[in-house]
């Protein structure tokens, strides 16, 4: 079979992010911001935490069970976003969703989403593209909550 | 014996390349294909029959009609119904549930009164018995699986009391792979003097189908897992429960009467069947027993049971991967998964080989918990599939086995 086209999604660094995810907690902090999103056609499940001071993320972790594209993601998530403003972190999301949905994102996002940017040959994979989102959809839920 | 040319030629998706492999389609539990004699038969109707039925008085509207009626009695004859009154389109299986499940659950069912169905109910033979015992105080009850994760027949006759007033359950599971003891869980049901409803959806285009011989009172499944067109079901609706059974849908067709304060309704089936029907829909349902019936059960059966021991065992062996249901006997149906590796992660690599599986829960969450497991793949086979494609199959995934868990890249 064609182990080159699974290594195209697959990649060494999404399998490593994957295997030995970044600040996975196994018990998340309460006393930040903490939300839960579900991804319905699979029954996984991802939980964020954060903390915002002076409008910066703060100790973004997370934990759930999934599918190592969703690992992996979420991972290289909160390498991106821990520290960012919360206006960086929202065009970064946003960044990160145009990239897996094929759009043309400016070199110097992509630069800034690390790691995830490689997230971005999802968008050949249409049926993978929530499993890349979810998490990042949980930050921005709870962004968005936060500045309601 | 099957003729596997000429019958695939009958399916002429199968015939093309995936990611630049052969297709092999494994999720027939989740759709079956669908043979050019229903395609054919629903072109048709639209070129020269088309027009409402039950409604005009005009030539097409009665060759609609006609056509329409056929069928139902074919359905009938299909599933050894008594008589043609008794079978009910609808739209789906889950369209079918949900009718019994407001239609007579909500009719009988009082406070305490119990429900049961099995652990390995797809959600939508489960769902609407939530909701139901929730409206009505009623109590939801399910029969286990055994040591083989099979139905546990002395659970069911554990779970149904005399406060049982319905029992529900799957002919065959979306997931293990088995095929359940219909007869005596209806025995069981009808000793308790419960209504006993059949999910026959992963049965029905699989084996023969004999609605008397089970003694069900309602027996539910859907056109498209039986080589017809989606959005078509049937409610098989014993004659007893007629007058019991309410409608749940109400509007044009199925009155005989409205005034300004009042309406009466039509008796079974077209009671039942408020608007305007999916008629093309039915009329591919037609075809697709029509096409059945000319392969021929024994000749179906033959050819999944040859596909069934000649994949079994193949699975098994290899290592890192776990298939659940018994493990010496199964139907069609193989969910497993690679220790260690997401199923959509699995998934998703087969289908870089060309092979199409379904990962996910299967819409059986609580059977995934009682498993142990948040989802599984599952290969699901029809009679049209080949030796040669469970080759594709094992040697895929193989190679995704070693890809995640050796790790070459």
């Amino acid at each position: 079979m064609g182990l080159a086209k699974l290594s195209f999604l697959y990649q060494t660094l999404v399998l490593e992010h994957a295997k030995t995810p970044h600040h996975y907690a196994a018990n998340l902090p309460t006393n930040g911001q903490e939300l839960t999103l579900h991804n319905p056609t699979c029954g996984d499940t991802i939980n964020v935490a954060l903390q915002l001071q002076d409008h910066h993320l703060h100790n973004l972790c997370f934990n759930g069970s999934g599918c190592s594209i969703s690992q992996a993601s979420a991972s290289m998530m909160t390498e991106v976003l821990n520290g960012k403003s919360v206006d960086e972190a929202d065009q970064l999301i946003q960044a990160f969703f145009d990239l897996c949905m094929g759009k043309a994102v400016s070199p110097e996002l992509q630069k800034q989403l690390q790691d995830a940017a490689i997230m971005g040959r999802v968008a050949e994979f249409p049926a993978r593209i929530k499993c890349a989102t979810l998490s990042w959809h949980a930050v921005q839920d709870l962004l968005q909550k936060k500045t309601d | 014996m099957i003729n596997l040319q000429q019958v695939r030629a009958d399916f002429p998706i199968l015939e093309q390349r995936v990611n630049g492999e052969p297709l092999v389609y494994f999720d027939n539990a989740a759709t079956s294909q669908t043979p050019v004699s229903v395609l054919d038969a629903m072109r048709n109707y639209y070129l020269t029959e088309n027009a409402n039925v039950h409604r005009g008085v005009h030539t097409l509207a009665e060759r609609a009609t006609e056509h329409y009626e056929r069928v139902r009695q074919q359905v009938a004859n299909f599933i050894h119904a008594a008589s043609a009154d008794e079978i009910v389109f609808t739209r789906s299986t889950t369209e079918s549930l949900n009718l019994v499940a407001r239609g007579l659950g909500d009719q009988i069912l009082q406070p305490g009164d119990e429900i049961v169905i099995s652990i390995m109910e797809h959600h939508s033979n489960l769902v609407p018995w939530q909701e139901v015992a929730k409206r009505t105080g009623a109590v939801l009850k399910y029969i286990e699986l055994n040591d083989h994760q099979e139905l546990d027949l002395q659970s069911a006759q554990e779970q149904i009391t005399p406060q049982t007033k319905i029992v529900a359950v799957a002919a065959a599971s979306n997931v293990l792979g088995t095929v359940n003891p219909v007869k005596q869980l209806g025995k069981l049901a009808h000793a308790a003097h419960a209504w006993f409803v059949v999910d026959a959806a992963q049965f029905v285009g699989h084996h023969p189908l004999d609605v008397q011989e089970w003694d069900a009172d309602l027996v539910a499944f859907s056109g498209h897992k039986m080589y017809g067109p989606t959005g078509i079901g049937v409610l098989y609706v014993r004659e007893q429960l007629h007058d019991l059974l309410r409608p749940v849908q109400f509007g044009g067709e199925m009155v005989e009467t409205v005034t300004r304060e009042q309406t009466t309704f039509k008796k079974a089936p077209l009671g039942f069947e408020a608007g305007t029907p999916d008629i093309s829909g039915v009329v591919g349902l037609g075809a697709a027993i029509t096409y059945l019936q000319t392969i021929g059960w024994e000749s179906i059966e033959h050819q999944e049971r040859v596909l069934v021991n000649y994949l079994l065992p193949q699975i098994k062996a290899i290592d890192h991967v776990t298939m659940y249901g018994p493990q010496d006997h199964h139907t069609g149906v193989f969910a497993f998964n690679v220790r260690g590796v997401h199923p959509h992660d699995v998934a998703t690599a087969l289908d870089l080989a060309g092979v199409a599986v379904r990962a996910g829960h299967h819409c059986a969450q609580p059977l995934m918990s009682t498993l142990g497991v948040t989802a599984t793949a599952r290969a699901s086979l029809a009679f049209y599939n080949t030796k040669a494609e469970c080759d594709q199959f094992i040697n895929a995934l193989t190679a995704v086995k070693e890809f995640f868990i050796n790790g070459i890249s």
